[in-house]
C-alpha cells in the first residue's frame, strides 16, 4: 500500500519533469526577441557583463560599471540608438543566459573555443589573447628554445599548461593551483620564468618593473568576441558589420588606450591585444 | 600598499553600494517571507484534512521545494524554464518567487506539526458545542498552536535571509555581488579588501539575523514559563 504511494509520487514527478523538458523549442525568426528589430522597437538592449574583471567589465567606487567590454557595449548602443541595459553574469551562466533570452548579447570577455561554438553564436573577434612568458629583466627569456631543460612555471588547468604539456615537451613544469602562488614563486627565484595568458602577465608586470614579458605571444591565438543566442541571425550579422565598422574607424585602438593601456606595463602595445584588420 | 585595508569601505561610494545591495537580500526575503508564511499557514491547515488526493500533491509539494536545492531551485526558475515556456521574469521576482514557495512548502510543515499537536480532546470538545470547520481552526487549533510554530518559524526566517547570498547567481545584485565587485575593482591597492568587505558583509547579516534569534529564545523561555507554571 505505502510502497503504491511512493511509486505514484514518482510517477507524478517524473512526469512533471519530462513535460518541462520535452517541450519543443519554437526558435523562428518571426519570434525571436533578440533580433535587432525587436530590440530596436523596445528601445534597450539587454548586455551581460561582468562586474568583477578589470580591466574588462567591472564597477568603479562611484558605482558605474567600466571597462573594455563596457565601452563596447556602450557603443553598440549608440549605434542602434537604445539604450544598455546591463545584466552582470559569472563566467558559467553566460551560454545560459543568452540561451533563455535573459540577455541579447554577452560581451563578458567571452573566448571562442570549439565547445562553445556548438551552443552560442560568435560574432567577429574585438580582441585577442595567447600564452605569454614573463622572466626577470636581468635574465630575460626571448625566445621558447631558451627554456629548454630548465623549469617553467604554470598554473594548472590554463591555456599555458596545456600548450608547452603539447607543444614543448622539453621544457620542465612547476605546476601551481592559483595565481598568487604561482606569481610567489617567481618572485622566490624557483624556476626562470612563469607562463600564462599573456594578459594577466601585463597587467602583473606593471606594478613588478623588474620583469619583462620576453615573450608576448606563443602557439595559436585565442579570441574574444561577442557570443550571440544560436539562430539569431538578424543580430549576428549586424554585429558583425559594426566590429569591422569599429576595426576600421579605431575605436577599439581608444577603447584600449583608455581601458586597458592603465592596466598594462610599458612594453605592450594595442597591436598585441587588439585586431585591425 | 600603505592603505589600511579598512578603508576600501568608504571610497567613493562603496558603503552606499553595500548597504543598497543590502536592501535588495533584505526586500526579497522580507517579501518572501510574509508571502511564504501566509501561503504556508493555508497549506499547513489543508495537510491536515482528510482528502487523500489533496495531501498527495502538497506532500510532493514540500518534499520537492525541501529536497532541492535552493541553488538549483533558482537556476530552474531563471534559466531553465524560461528557455521552455517562455515566461521571462526579472530576477529579483525569481527570486522573490522561488523564496516564497520555498517557505510556503518548509512553513505547511511546521503549521501541520503545530496543529496536529494540540490534544485530541480539544477538537471533540468544540465539536461537542457545535463549532464548524472553520470555527475550530479559528477559536480552537491555530490558537493553541501558534506558540509552538514560532520558534520553527524564526528559524526558518533566518535560513531565508542568509541563503539570499545565493542570489549572486542569478544576477541580482545582492549584498555579496556587489561586495565582490568592490573586493575585484580594488584588488591592486587592497591586497586583503576580500577580508575587510566579507567582515563588513559578516556584521550586516549578523545585525538583521541576531535580533530574530533573541526574539526566538525569549519566546521559548515564555513558552516554558507558561507550560511549567
Amino acid at each position: 500500500m505505502k510502497k503504491g504511494r511512493i511509486l505514484t509520487g514518482l510517477l507524478a514527478a517524473a512526469s512533471v519533469f519530462a513535460l518541462a523538458f520535452t517541450t519543443p523549442q519554437p526558435t523562428k525568426a518571426a519570434s525571436n526577441p533578440s533580433s535587432v528589430s525587436a530590440i530596436k522597437k523596445r528601445g534597450t538592449i539587454k548586455v551581460a557583463v561582468f562586474g568583477d574583471l578589470p580591466p574588462y567589465g567591472w564597477v568603479n567606487k562611484d558605482g558605474k560599471r567600466t571597462g573594455y567590454d563596457i565601452a563596447l557595449a556602450k557603443q553598440i548602443g549608440k549605434d542602434l540608438n537604445t539604450k544598455v541595459k546591463f545584466v552582470q553574469v559569472n563566467a558559467d551562466s553566460r551560454v545560459d543566459a543568452l540561451k533563455s533570452n535573459k540577455v541579447d548579447i554577452v560581451l563578458a570577455n567571452f573566448t571562442v573555443t570549439p565547445e562553445r561554438k556548438q551552443v552560442v553564436a560568435f560574432a567577429k573577434p574585438y580582441m585577442k589573447v595567447s600564452v605569454g612568458v614573463v622572466s626577470p629583466k636581468k635574465k630575460v627569456i626571448t625566445k621558447v628554445n631558451q627554456l629548454d631543460g630548465k623549469n617553467l612555471i604554470v598554473t594548472k588547468g590554463t591555456t599555458a599548461e596545456s600548450y608547452f604539456t603539447q607543444k614543448q615537451p622539453k621544457v620542465q613544469l612547476q605546476k601551481y593551483d592559483s595565481k598568487t602562488q604561482q606569481f610567489n614563486a617567481l618572485k622566490n627565484g624557483r624556476a626562470v620564468a612563469l607562463a600564462d595568458d599573456n594578459s594577466y602577465l601585463y597587467a602583473w608586470v606593471k606594478n613588478h618593473p623588474n620583469y619583462k614579458v620576453g615573450i608576448k605571444h606563443l602557439g595559436p591565438n585565442q579570441y574574444i568576441a561577442p557570443g550571440i543566442k544560436k539562430g539569431n541571425t538578424s543580430l549576428l550579422n549586424w554585429t558583425n558589420k559594426e566590429i569591422n565598422k569599429l576595426n576600421k574607424n579605431g575605436f577599439f585602438k581608444t577603447d584600449y588606450n583608455q581601458n586597458l593601456k592603465p592596466y598594462f606595463g610599458s612594453d605592450v602595445s594595442a597591436k598585441d591585444i587588439i585586431i585591425t584588420k | 600598499m600603505a592603505h589600511s585595508g579598512i578603508n576600501i569601505l568608504f571610497e567613493g561610494r562603496n558603503l552606499t553600494r553595500l548597504l543598497g545591495g543590502l536592501w535588495i537580500s533584505a526586500k526579497i526575503a522580507f517579501i518572501a517571507i510574509v508571502l511564504g508564511i501566509l501561503l504556508g499557514i493555508i497549506l499547513g491547515m489543508l495537510r491536515t484534512l482528510k482528502n487523500p488526493l489533496l495531501r498527495v500533491i502538497l506532500r510532493l509539494y514540500l518534499e520537492f521545494f525541501r529536497i532541492v536545492p535552493t541553488v538549483v531551485l533558482l537556476f530552474l526558475f531563471y534559466y531553465i524554464l524560461p528557455q521552455n515556456f517562455h515566461i521571462n521574469l526579472n530576477a529579483e521576482v525569481v527570486a522573490t518567487l522561488v523564496f516564497t514557495l520555498w517557505v510556503a512548502a518548509e512553513m505547511s510543515d511546521i503549521v501541520r506539526s503545530g496543529l496536529i499537536s494540540v490534544p485530541r480532546h480539544q477538537v471533540d470538545a468544540g465539536k461537542a458545542i457545535g463549532l464548524t470547520t472553520p470555527q475550530l481552526y479559528r477559536y480552537v487549533l491555530l490558537p493553541q498552536s501558534i506558540q509552538l510554530m514560532i520558534p520553527a518559524t524564526i528559524n526558518l526566517t533566518t535560513r531565508v535571509i542568509k541563503t539570499t547570498s545565493l542570489l549572486l547567481l542569478i544576477s541580482v545584485m545582492d549584498v555579496i555581488n556587489v561586495g565582490q565587485q568592490i573586493i575585484e575593482a580594488n584588488n591592486q591597492h587592497y591586497q586583503n579588501g576580500a577580508f575587510w568587505i566579507y567582515g563588513f558583509i559578516f556584521i550586516l547579516y549578523f545585525i538583521l539575523c541576531y535580533p530574530l534569534s533573541v526574539w526566538a529564545r525569549h519566546i521559548e523561555r515564555k513558552e516554558k514559563l507558561r507550560n511549567n507554571g
